[in-house]
């Protein structure tokens, strides 16, 4: 084996893991470097976001190449790490590395002014969670996988809890760490039963295994729990909008764009490749799961005045879209219908990779709000757009790519979707037939709905008056962090003009995972998926018209009147004195969604006295599922510890009989 | 092929030029039935043409955005109503966007629309920007579901498909189209801001939506956005027309058949101008947390639409 290292050119995994190996090596040199705080954010940060184009590389090269494997002697005696690149990882390493240059680069700007010994710690958790990230989607055996998991998991802990002084950010760090451990344990419990009673954990052994369509059911339950809880499926989402605002906005970014895609990896992993058969059932309940998500999603993204606790949420819709996209990919596989569950993998694949550019670019968009303003609630921000222009206009794209709009890349993978939802005649089982026009209308429901939530967004946080006299002193992000935005935001619109081509690039994974590849039936301008006769869609040509038209609507306006322009005080009605306070708040412009989808929130409001001489009003609209699943488990939980607590006494006499009864009973146990 | 562009061209040329014309009739015949005398019908242009005469008027505070708007809606609608087929069915430009990419491109026009009202910061155009989007995260979908209906009869999502599908079907009645047609009807009303959602011709600061939008504006902003408005309602009805009374859209290649075409389509437009303003004339509007219902009425007689197609039709 050590010969293949020697040989040049190494295959795609061996550089893949050489770049884990050198984010490693990156983070532990950044605790060396102390020291010399202007080379952790100059140098520390601008090397990872090189490994991480690198990364990117290798995945486009792992797109192209053949599958390649290494087995490398680390860990246990007998258990050394297997690790594969084929095209299902090489597609989430495109979209890791694509989004996580972005934001490294944005990072190494971001953190410029932190003090030296935190962020040489950040800079280590930061590394291990890119290298835990990739080396997930390289594991080829179940040992491997779980501790780069672990690792995955525990590093974006620490990144989480950065400013682990804040009681609430300790909270939300407890919860995510909680929740996460739920979902491993899930997940190895998945690896138990795939392993099918053989002993042999890596996935190759998985891969033959025969399954009987019980424990295939079992192994595929687990893995949508373990994994669910890693995404954010409702109602396993409670840790998103609480980790999310609690961790730096770049790590924030990484998180919500590409490490809740890890999870989507593990469920296509599971029931694609290591699962032999695959039940109809499965796809159904994953719809349904991925709807209620998303629906759920939007709606409190709609009534948040947090603005990351907002794009939080907004994250948990994008996984339910996901997790519906999968479902149906699951609905057409078991049907037989090859061709279609092509399709709607390629529209899940390109939605993926989508989200981790807008929710980046978004995610870092609001760090740099916060980095000159201080302040995230969003009703002490507005008309930012005056001082921050770069910010402002990059995360304009972002927000309308979010909202999927054309000729943007969200439209595209949206498009792609409902056109899937279009072939639901060719089922065979009816009742799908009628099930799948409510999916559809669902699915157009979030959608709107999400434009709905960017609009707010946006419209608060950079468009108004600034709701506070401090926002006049706001400044603009640096030049890493326009970088690292523009990146962000330049992958919004070229996945969003050139579709043709990222399908193109998609098919490998396609026909890996479903035998069959979609066939794009127009040419290179020219999206068809189905045929041309069917739909199709060509972001381009609608890009140059709705241009032409706006230059030409522009030249004739301006030219054949005379485009003169004069400045005053805004007109609202004639009414003169209006200040900030009266534009609509984060919470009045949610007010009408609250007020429509009041059963699903639980209402906090405290009105002020009348007679109160400094009126304050609090409103909050909180997560029911958090008071209908959390809180009666932690009661029970928090019950049964307390009864559990009656055995402790402190006395030495009592800890003794426990030994001696321990000890009785296990005589009595093994002799029986 | 270059008959073709030529003809979407003069359509969309067309379309854009006499969409304030569809404006003047509809308020004339407003004006008919409520008894007033009623202005000429050439109003519309003599607003626009006023407006395009005299000095923006622009806040202290506007950013660049709130100058873009107006142009970026403008051009949103005019590739809309280049993709609609109105006289004849041979658009070699509407493969480049299907029905979905027309839902899109109103959802483009009507964000920009939205963000641009909340770009001075007054009272009225966040609350008008709000109402928008209330009314249109329930018409949006609802009209995704209308044409999916549609396109699930006709398998393909291509409007020139769908209409000529729909136009040489043999006298069959679909059901799911009339519970389409219900809901698309009372989709364009709540997305052309006419009774009972909004009321194009009153400010008035409980009810308005679409006008407290676009208070801020004036002149040729003013201008463009007004000459937009006129231009969706054109599209809209031309949707509705193509895809529920499509009998006399010219074919592809059919040049004989234009001038036919050309009069049913003046015929249909005259007289669906006329049932709106009816329709506006004997209806009140309803109350802001009406709308909702409204809309939501509308979604589900879509969604039912689908269904049945399903049910009966498969």
């Amino acid at each position: 084996m050590m010969e293949t290292f020697s040989l040049l050119p190494l295959e795609p995994v061996q550089w893949a893991w050489g770049v884990v190996l050198f984010w490693l090596a990156l983070g532990f040199a950044a605790l060396l470097l102390q020291r010399v705080p202007h080379l952790l954010s100059r140098l520390v940060f601008p090397l990872g976001a090189l490994g991480a184009l690198f990364i990117a590389g290798v995945g486009v090269a792992g797109l192209l190449l053949p599958t390649s494997t290494i087995i490398l002697p680390i860990g246990l005696p007998d258990l050394p790490f297997h690790l594969r690149l084929d095209a299902l990882s090489a597609f989430f390493m495109v979209l890791l590395g694509g989004a996580a240059f972005g934001i490294t680069v944005y990072a190494s700007g971001y953190f410029k002014s932190m003090a030296a010994g935190p962020l040489a710690l950040l800079a280590l958790w930061y590394h291990l969670f890119l290298g835990g990230m990739v080396t997930v989607l390289l594991a080829n055996d179940a040992y491997a996988f779980m501790v780069a998991w672990e690792v995955m998991a525990l590093s974006s802990y620490f990144l989480v809890t950065t400013d682990h002084k804040v009681p609430e950010i300790r909270r939300a760090g407890f919860l995510y760490l909680l929740i996460a451990h739920v979902g491993a344990i899930s997940l190895l419990l998945t690896f138990g039963v795939l392993q099918g009673g053989q002993g042999d954990y890596t996935f190759d052994t998985m891969r033959m295994a025969e399954m009987t369509p019980f424990w295939a059911s079992a192994a595929y339950l687990l893995a949508l729990f373990g994994f669910g809880a890693k995404a954010g499926m409702v109602p396993l989402h409670v840790w998103l909008p609480e980790a999310h605002p609690a961790a730096p906005s770049p790590v924030s970014a990484l998180m919500s764009g590409v490490m809740l895609k890890t999870a989507i990896y593990g469920l296509l992993r599971v029931t694609f490749d290591l699962l032999n058969i695959q039940i109809g059932w499965w796809g159904t309940l994953a719809l349904a799961l991925g709807l209620i998500t998303a629906l759920y999603g939007v709606i409190f993204a709609a009534v948040q005045s947090d603005m990351k606790r907002l794009l939080a949420w907004s994250s948990i819709e994008n996984i339910g879209i996901l997790l519906a996209a999968f479902g149906l990919t699951l609905i057409f596989y078991t049907d037989g219908k090859g061709a279609l569950a092509a399709l709607t993998l390629t529209a899940l694949l390109y939605h993926a990779l989508n989200h981790a550019f807008f929710k980046g670019l978004l995610f870092v968009g609001t760090g740099s709000v916060l980095h000159a303003t201080g302040v995230r609630h969003m009703g002490h921000l507005g008309g930012l757009m005056r001082f921050m222009p770069w910010t402002a206009w990059l995360t304009l794209i972002g927000a309308l790519a979010i909202a999927g709009l054309p000729p943007l890349n969200g439209f595209v993978s949206e498009w792609l979707l409902l056109q899937a939802f279009l072939q639901t005649p060719g089922l065979t089982q009816p009742y799908l037939n009628m099930v799948i026009p409510v999916a559809a209308a669902t699915v157009a429901l979030a959608a709107a709905l999400a434009a709905y939530v960017m609009v707010k967004f946006f419209g608060i946080v950079f468009l108004g008056q600034p709701r506070d006299p401090a926002l006049h002193e706001a400044h603009e992000a640096g030049w890493p962090e326009r970088l690292g935005m523009l990146w962000l935001a330049a992958g919004c619109v070229l996945l969003g003009l050139f579709p043709t081509q990222v399908i193109g690039w998609l098919a490998p994974v396609v026909s890996l995972l479903t035998n069959q590849s979609l066939v794009n039936d127009g040419n290179w301008l020219m999206l068809a998926p189905v045929s041309a006769e069917r739909a199709s869609y060509a972001p381009l040509i609608f890009f140059a018209v709705v241009g032409v038209v706006l230059l030409l609507t522009y030249i004739w306006v301006r030219r054949v009147y005379h485009g003169r322009v004069r400045r005053s005080d805004p007109w609202d009605c004639g009414y003169p004195e209006q200040d900030a306070r009266m534009q609509d708040s984060a919470e009045g412009f949610g007010q009408p969604i609250r007020q429509i989808f009041e059963v699903f929130m639980k209402v906090e409001r405290e009105t002020p006295d009348p007679f109160s001489r400094s009126p304050h009003y609090h409103g909050a609209s909180l997560d029911k599922a958090w008071f209908i699943f959390y809180v009666p488990i932690a009661r029970v939980t928090n019950w049964l510890s307390e009864q559990a607590g009656r055995l402790q006494h402190g006395r030495i006499q009592w800890y003794l009989i426990y030994s001696f009864a321990t000890l009785i009973f296990l005589l009595v146990f093994t002799t029986r | 092929m270059s008959t073709g562009i030529l003809l979407q061209l003069a359509q969309t040329l067309l379309a854009i030029l006499l969409a304030p014309l569809l404006m003047g009739w509809v308020n004339q015949c407003r004006a008919w039935l409520q008894g007033r005398s009623a202005p000429p019908i050439t109003q519309p242009y003599r607003t626009l043409k006023k407006l395009f005469h005299k000095d923006a008027v622009i806040a202290h505070n506007a950013s660049p955005l709130f100058r873009f708007a107006p142009y970026m809606i403008f051009a949103c609608m005019a590739l809309a109503a280049g993709i609609v087929p109105t006289i004849v069915n041979d658009l070699p430009f509407s493969p480049a966007a299907d029905v979905i990419a027309l839902v899109g491109i109103f959802a483009l026009a009507r964000v920009f629309l939205a963000l641009a009202a909340m770009d001075i910061g007054t009272s009225f155009g966040t609350l008008g920007a709000r109402r928008e989007m209330l009314v249109s995260f329930l018409a949006e979908p609802a009209l995704l579901m209308v044409f999916f209906t549609a396109s699930l009869i006709s398998q393909s999502t291509e409007l020139p498909i769908i209409v000529q599908t729909l136009a040489h079907q043999k006298f069959a009645i679909y059901p799911s189209l009339a519970f389409a047609a219900v809901a698309f009807w009372m989709i364009s009303v709540a997305e052309n801001a006419r009774i009972p959602v909004d009321n194009p011709s009153t400010h008035l600061e409980l009810t308005m939506i679409h006008e407290a939008m676009i208070l801020e504006y004036s002149a040729r902003h003013l201008a463009l956005i007004e000459w937009a408005v006129a231009l969706k309602l054109f599209t809209y009805s031309a949707l509705g027309i193509a895809l529920f009374l499509p009998w006399g859209i010219a074919g592809r290649g059919e040049l004989a058949a234009l001038p036919l075409a050309l009069l049913a389509m003046v015929a249909k437009l005259l007289l669906g101008g006329a049932v709106l303003a009816f329709i506006e004339t004997i209806s009140a509007k309803v109350r802001l947390f009406r709308a909702p219902e409204f809309l939501g009425t509308a979604f589900l007689l879509a969604v039912l639409g689908m269904l049945i197609h399903f049910l009966l039709e498969v």
